[in-house]
C-alpha cells in the first residue's frame, strides 16, 4: 500500500537512482568510504539544491521560462562576497548580503528584459549572462582573497557525518515547499504555469509574481556563489559553470514538469544526490573524462525515459 | 476609417508574414551599416570572405535547430553534436573514409531515433537533449582527446572555393536558405511538418503519422548538424572536442532572430539564415571595429543580442496588441 503510493510519486525515482549509483560505487570499493561518500555528496548536492529551487520556481512559471544566467550570477556573486568579506569574519553577513543583492539585481534585470523588451526568457537570461560575465571579468580580475576562516570552516562543519550546510539546506527546502504549496505566492506560480490567462482572469497579479520569481532565482544564485566561495576557499569566474545544466537537470530529474505548473521539491534533493553520486561512482570506477560524460548523459536520458513515462500515467 | 483599414491590413496574415520576413533582413542591414561606417574597407569581396568566415557552419547549425523548433522542441545538444562531427571528420573521415561515412550516417539515424524516443515516451526534449549533449561531448573527447586531426582535402577545397564576384559564404548562405525554404515552406510535406508544431492533434486526425514527422524533423536536424560540423572543420582545418559548444545558444538565437517562435511551428528558414549571418557579423567583426576591449566583448555580444531582439519584438508585438 505504502509502496504503491510511493511509486506514484514522481520524485521517488531520483532517490531510487541515487541509491542505485551509491550501492554500485560501494560494491566496487568493497564498502570502503561508503559513509564519506554520502557526506561529500550531501555537501556538493547543497550547491545544486540551492540553485535548483530557484530554477524550479522559474521553470514552473510555464513553457519557455528558464534562468540561464545562473552560472554567471554565481561567479560574480562569489567575487562580490569575497571582496566584501575581505577575509575578515566580522564581515561575513555583509558579504552574504552583498552576494544576494547582486543576485537580486541580476534577477530584476532578467525580468525587465523579458517584460519590457519582450525577449524570450531563454535569450534574455542568456544575453544577461554575457554581460554579467564581462562585469565579473573586470571586477574579479586577479582577485586572490581567501574566505574568512570562520566562514570557510562553517561550510565544512559536520554533525555525525552530516554536513551542517546540508541540514540548513534541508530546512530551506522545507520552507520552500511550504511557500510553494501553502502560500498565495506558490499557488500563484503554479496557476500561472498551468494557464497564465486563466490565472490572470482569476485575479492573480501575474507580472509581480513573475518578477518575484526571477528575483528569487537571482538571489538564490547569489547565495550559492557566496557559499561555494567559502566551501572551495576562494572566488572564481568559472565556479558556477557546471550549474547551468545541473540546475535544470536536478529540477527535471526530480519530477518537475518542464511545461510548467507542476513543481516538486523533494525531487530536487533526489536529483541533486543522483547527479553527485553518479559522478562519484564514475570517478571510483576510474573511467576517463570522455566515457564519464557519455555515461552521465546516457543515464540522464535513461532515467528520464523511465520516470517521465510513469509521471505521465499518474 | 482609413486608419482602421490600415490597421486591419497590418494585422492580416499576409502583412504579418512580410513583417516577419523583413525584420531579420533589417537587423542584418543595420549591422552591415555599422560595419561600413566603422570600417568602409571591410565592405569588399575579401572583407566579406574574412568576416563571414564562420557564417556557413553557424547558418547550418541554426537550420538544424530550426527543424527541431518547428516541432515545438528544443535541441540543447546541437553544439556538442557539431563538435562531435568535427572530431569524426578530422580523424576517421580523413584516415578511413568508409568508417567515417558510416559513423556519420549512423549519427543521423541516431538523431532520428531520438525524435522517435521523444515522441513515443512523450519526453521533454530539453532534458533528453541536455543528456545527449553530455554524450556527444564525451564521444568527441574519446575520439580526439587533444585538439588535432586534419580536415579531408576535398572539404577544405569546397570551403576554400572562391567564386567570382560573390564571396563564397554569401553564395553558400543563399543556396542553403533557398533549399531549406523550398523544402519546408513550398512542399506539401513541409506544410505537414510545420503543422505538427501548430496543431499536432489536427495533423494526427488528418491521418498523418506524427511519429514519422518527428523522426524526420530530428533526422533533418542531425543532417544539418553534420553539414555544419563538416564545413566547420573545413574552415578550421583541425578539430577540438569543444569546438562547437557555443553553437547551441547561437543556433537558438539565430532562429529567434530570424523571426521564428518557440512554439506553433512558425519559423522561417530564410530568416534563420539571415539571423545566423547577423550573429556571425555581430559576434566578432563588428566588435573588433568598435575597438571594444577584450574584457567587454562578451558583454557587447549580449547587448547586441538584446538590442536586435528588442527591435524585433517591439515592432512584432504591435500587430497583436
Amino acid at each position: 500500500m505504502i509502496i504503491s503510493r510511493l511509486i506514484q510519486r514522481p520524485w521517488i525515482w531520483s532517490f531510487v537512482g541515487s541509491l542505485g549509483v551509491w550501492l554500485a560505487a560501494i560494491i566496487f570499493t568493497h564498502g570502503q568510504g561508503a559513509g564519506g561518500m554520502i557526506t561529500a555528496a550531501l555537501s556538493l548536492a547543497v550547491f545544486m539544491v540551492i540553485v535548483g529551487v530557484g530554477q524550479m520556481f522559474v521553470i514552473t512559471l510555464g513553457p519557455g521560462n528558464v534562468d540561464l544566467s545562473l552560472p554567471a550570477n554565481i561567479g560574480l556573486a562569489s567575487a562580490v562576497a569575497m571582496k566584501l568579506m575581505g577575509g575578515d569574519d566580522s564581515y561575513v553577513l555583509l558579504g552574504l548580503a552583498g552576494a544576494m543583492g547582486s543576485g537580486f539585481v541580476i534577477g530584476s534585470a532578467n525580468y525587465l528584459l523579458i517584460r519590457a523588451l519582450r525577449i524570450p526568457p531563454i535569450i534574455a537570461t542568456l544575453s544577461a549572462s554575457f554581460i554579467i560575465h564581462s562585469i565579473d571579468i573586470s571586477y574579479g580580475r586577479g582577485l586572490q582573497i581567501k574566505p574568512p576562516p570562520g566562514f570557510a570552516d562553517f561550510t565544512n562543519i559536520e554533525l555525525a557525518g552530516i554536513p551542517l550546510i546540508a541540514l540548513l539546506a534541508i530546512l530551506f527546502t522545507i520552507v520552500a515547499a511550504i511557500a510553494l504549496n501553502r502560500t498565495a505566492y506558490g499557488r500563484s506560480v503554479l496557476a500561472i504555469g498551468q494557464n497564465p490567462r486563466a490565472a490572470w482572469l482569476a485575479g492573480i497579479r501575474v507580472q509581480p509574481i513573475m518578477f518575484a520569481t526571477y528575483a528569487l532565482s537571482g538571489v538564490l544564485g547569489g547565495l550559492d556563489g557566496a557559499v561555494l566561495a567559502g566551501y572551495f576557499r576562494g572566488a572564481n569566474i568559472d565556479i558556477g559553470n557546471e550549474y547551468l545544466l545541473a540546475s535544470i537537470a536536478v529540477v527535471v530529474i526530480g519530477g518537475t514538469s518542464v511545461s510548467g505548473g507542476k513543481a516538486n521539491l523533494p525531487g530536487i534533493w533526489g536529483g541533486a544526490l543522483f547527479l553527485v553520486l553518479l559522478l562519484t561512482m564514475l570517478n571510483t570506477f576510474g573511467v576517463g573524462a570522455g566515457l564519464r560524460l557519455v555515461l552521465t548523459g546516457l543515464i540522464i536520458v535513461g532515467i528520464i525515459t523511465i520516470a517521465g513515462n510513469l509521471d505521465r500515467k499518474s | 476609417m482609413a486608419t482602421d483599414q490600415a490597421a486591419s491590413r497590418l494585422s492580416s496574415p499576409a502583412w504579418e508574414r512580410k513583417f516577419r520576413a523583413l525584420l531579420p533582413a533589417l537587423s542584418l542591414i543595420i549591422v552591415l551599416l555599422a560595419i561600413a561606417w566603422l570600417n568602409p574597407r571591410a565592405i569588399s569581396y575579401f572583407g566579406f570572405n574574412l568576416m563571414l568566415n564562420l557564417a556557413v557552419p553557424i547558418a547550418l547549425a541554426t537550420l538544424a535547430q530550426m527543424f527541431v523548433i518547428v516541432g515545438n522542441d528544443l535541441d540543447l545538444s546541437i553544439g556538442t553534436f557539431v563538435g562531435f562531427i568535427c572530431c569524426v571528420t578530422a580523424t576517421w573521415l580523413h584516415d578511413t573514409p568508409l568508417l567515417g561515412i558510416a559513423v556519420i550516417v549512423l549519427s543521423i539515424v541516431f538523431y532520428a531515433l531520438l525524435g522517435v524516443l521523444i515522441h513515443v515516451r512523450n519526453l521533454p526534449s530539453i532534458v533528453v537533449t541536455l543528456g545527449m549533449g553530455f554524450v556527444w561531448q564525451g564521444l568527441a573527447i574519446l575520439i580526439l582527446p587533444k585538439p588535432g586531426g586534419k580536415a579531408p582535402e576535398w572539404i577544405a577545397a569546397i570551403v576554400g572555393f572562391k567564386p567570382p564576384w560573390i564571396p563564397f559564404p554569401i553564395l553558400a548562405a543563399i543556396v542553403i536558405a533557398a533549399i531549406a525554404h523550398f523544402g519546408l515552406m513550398k512542399t506539401s510535406y513541409g506544410a505537414i511538418l510545420r503543422g505538427t508544431g501548430g496543431n499536432a492533434v489536427a495533423i494526427g486526425r488528418a491521418g498523418w503519422s506524427l511519429l514519422k514527422a518527428k523522426a524526420i524533423l530530428f533526422g533533418l536536424a542531425g543532417f544539418f548538424g553534420v553539414l555544419s560540423g563538416i564545413t566547420l572543420v573545413g574552415i578550421t582545418t583541425s578539430a577540438d572536442a569543444n569546438i562547437g559548444n557555443g553553437y547551441t545558444l547561437l543556433s537558438i538565437a539565430g532562429v529567434i532572430l530570424g523571426g521564428g517562435e518557440f512554439v506553433g511551428g512558425q519559423v522561417s528558414p530564410i530568416g534563420a539564415v539571415i539571423g545566423a549571418l547577423t550573429l556571425a557579423l555581430a559576434a566578432s567583426p563588428l566588435l573588433t571595429f568598435m575597438h571594444i576591449p577584450p574584457d567587454w566583448q562578451v558583454a557587447a555580444n549580449g547587448i547586441i543580442l538584446i538590442i536586435v531582439l528588442a527591435a524585433r519584438l517591439v515592432i512584432g508585438r504591435r500587430r497583436t496588441a
